[in-house]
């Protein structure tokens, strides 16, 4: 189970980051314990788990900052620590938490950076992008907290990379910035670039990503759709409404597909299978029942995320 | 592959730039806009000329001392001063900067790399030595009558090797000191037995001799000593200039060796 069905479908064509067998340790600390996955052309693929689970060091390896201990590392077919000089003109990368000299203006970092690519993109139409246009006299120290993070996103495509790795692109950010970072990453990766996405934040893999591989104590446990492990985790649905008239518990507690009932002031909570949504309704307006503020829970990539790494308590899994 | 690249109507890109070069240029408009750098590597050493130049006693000549004044012999002391800070507290300081903030990782992820920005750091600070030093002789000349050195060949040749020995002391305390704070301690512990053995306080040749034996083995006595011999019109003292050599060595090859990039 440790690799999903996405990685054994996918062929060597199309990939354009292949990790076999990854291994690093530091000391005695294992941090990274066998990952292998592959990241195919054109795609968000996001790379989740708990903080100290092995994601930033699995991509800082993939980025050529870190040398592997074993296993087999290609990205756009070149060796990240053999060919850097290659590598670096074609790999974008937003590392976490890396700061600008205080003083340096946001015009001049973008020019200054544009200057070490062969091919590098028109940086002021990026900062129209990203909505820095006016930023572009403004001293890195005078940034807010989003704009220092467009910015630094600003810098990963400044060459035109093929590739882009983002390191925890939205920690720290409040929800509207969140919101408009991610709609900027749907943005770049339709105009070409394939983008690898490291994050514990599992709504911001489920609305961006193609495919994820969660990664726990070092380890892939799944790579998939976020919907396909969604989907995997949905072991039960919560369907609850307010209904519009008064009805016995056993109208719905004797249909097969329901396997709980319970009742918080005027509000019902029915527990079920995945066909208990359609059973409910079906029976209710079959007595002229009407579910009002009907809402129905079902698992999503947190719930995936916590049934197969078996959900040990320390941490939190997402920082809401 | 991006929109941008795709687009026809793009001019004739402009001639490739060197990274070496645009870096230099940014690092320079940093160090200006900082500010520290030039009013301490500066202004500071031109300044005390000023107050020298002011007291009369300074006028006087030394006794002993082949017919300078004691603002003569205390030029090359103001010049080691220039150097000292600049290479053993501005450079330490932007360099351990840029590693605690994440500059020097950033660039690691880029064509450049971070081998660059440390160049253009010394390239930034030798280049206002330079400056100091000229501005430090023209003022010295014009307004106080001092002599440019006799020997000008001799005083640039130790310039380079002061330069060389400072910039690999300050490269060494950027290699191990763990965050700008503490390299700035470092730099400055490192900084003030250094200058009292360049004789800013007590000339050298007032010293004891004992203590006149340790100066000329610091980089900042030897570098004082071959200064004089080149305002007198002699080159400097090979001695001198091995041991500023030795120096240079010493501390560049210990800082290859502990320099971290994070």
């Amino acid at each position: 189970m440790r690799l999903g069905p996405g990685m054994r479908q996918t062929n060597a064509v199309g990939a354009v980051i292949e990790v076999r067998n990854l291994h690093k340790r530091y000391g005695q600390t294992v941090a990274v314990d066998d990952v292998s996955f592959e990241v195919r052309e054109g795609e968000i693929f996001g790379i989740l788990g708990r903080n100290g689970a092995g994601k930033t060091t699995t991509v800082e390896c993939v980025e050529g900052l870190r040398a592997a201990d074993q296993g087999e590392i290609s990205v756009l077919g070149l060796d990240p620590r053999r060919d850097r000089a290659e590598l670096t003109q074609a790999l974008g990368v937003q590392l976490q938490e890396s700061q600008l000299p205080d003083r340096l203006k946001v015009g001049e970092a973008l020019d200054l950076y544009s200057s070490f690519y062969r091919d590098p993109a028109d940086w002021r139409e990026l900062l129209e992008v990203l909505g820095l246009a006016d930023k572009a006299g403004t001293a890195f120290r005078k940034l807010s907290g989003g704009q220092k993070q467009r910015l630094s996103i600003a810098l990963a495509l400044v060459g035109n990379p093929r590739v882009a790795v983002l390191d925890e692109l939205t920690t720290g950010l409040d929800p509207q910035a969140r919101r408009d970072t991610w709609e900027l990453i749907e943005s770049v990766r339709d105009r070409g670039v394939t983008i690898v996405l490291v994050s514990h934040f599992m709504e911001e893999a489920e609305r961006l990503c193609d495919r994820v591989a969660l990664i726990d104590k070092g380890k892939v446990v799944a790579i998939d759709t976020p919907a396909a492990l969604a989907e995997r985790a949905e072991t039960e649905q919560r369907i609850q409404f307010r209904p519009s008239a008064p009805f016995e518990d056993t109208l719905l507690t004797s249909l097969p597909s329901v396997t709980g009932l319970t009742r918080r002031g005027e509000m019902v909570v029915v527990t079920g299978d995945s066909d208990a949504l359609l059973e409910v309704i079906t029976t209710l307006s079959a007595h002229a029942i009407k579910p009002r503020q009907l809402r129905v829970d079902q698992g999503n990539l947190e719930d995936a995320f916590l049934e197969l790494t078996g959900g040990h308590a320390e941490g939190e899994v997402a920082a809401r | 592959m991006t929109a941008t690249s795709a687009q026809p109507a793009a001019p004739a890109r402009p001639a490739r730039r060197s990274p070496l070069a645009q870096l230099t240029r940014v690092e320079l408009t940093l160090f200006l806009r900082e500010r520290v750098g030039p009013i301490w590597g500066v202004g500071f050493p031109v300044l005390l000329l000023v107050i020298f130049g002011a007291i009369p006693a300074f006028r006087k000549v030394l006794p002993g001392s082949g017919g300078l004044t004691v603002l003569d012999s205390y030029l090359p002391i103001l010049v080691v001063i220039s150097l000292a800070l600049l290479c053993l507290i501005s450079l330490p300081l932007t360099i351990v900067n840029y590693r605690e903030r994440g500059v020097l990782r950033r660039l690691r992820t880029t064509p450049a790399g971070p081998l660059r920005v440390l160049g253009a750091q010394l390239i930034v600070n030798f280049g206002m030595a330079i400056v100091t030093l000229v501005v430090l002789e023209v003022v010295a000349r014009l307004a106080y009558g001092v002599a440019f050195p006799a020997q000008l060949g001799g005083w640039a040749v130790t310039v380079l090797f002061a330069s060389a020995a400072l910039l690999g002391m300050g490269l060494f305390v950027a290699a191990v000191g763990p965050t700008a704070r503490a390299s700035a301690a470092i730099g400055n512990l490192v900084f003030y037995p250094m200058m009292f053995f360049g004789g800013l306080w007590l000339p050298i040749p007032q010293m004891p001799t004992l203590l006149q034996h340790i100066a000329h083995a610091t980089p900042l006595g030897a570098a004082w000593e071959a200064f004089q011999q080149s305002d007198l019109g002699h080159w400097p003292p090979p001695l001198a200039l091995i041991t500023m050599a030795a120096w240079a060595v010493a501390f560049g090859a210990g800082a290859v060796r502990f320099f971290r990039w994070e």
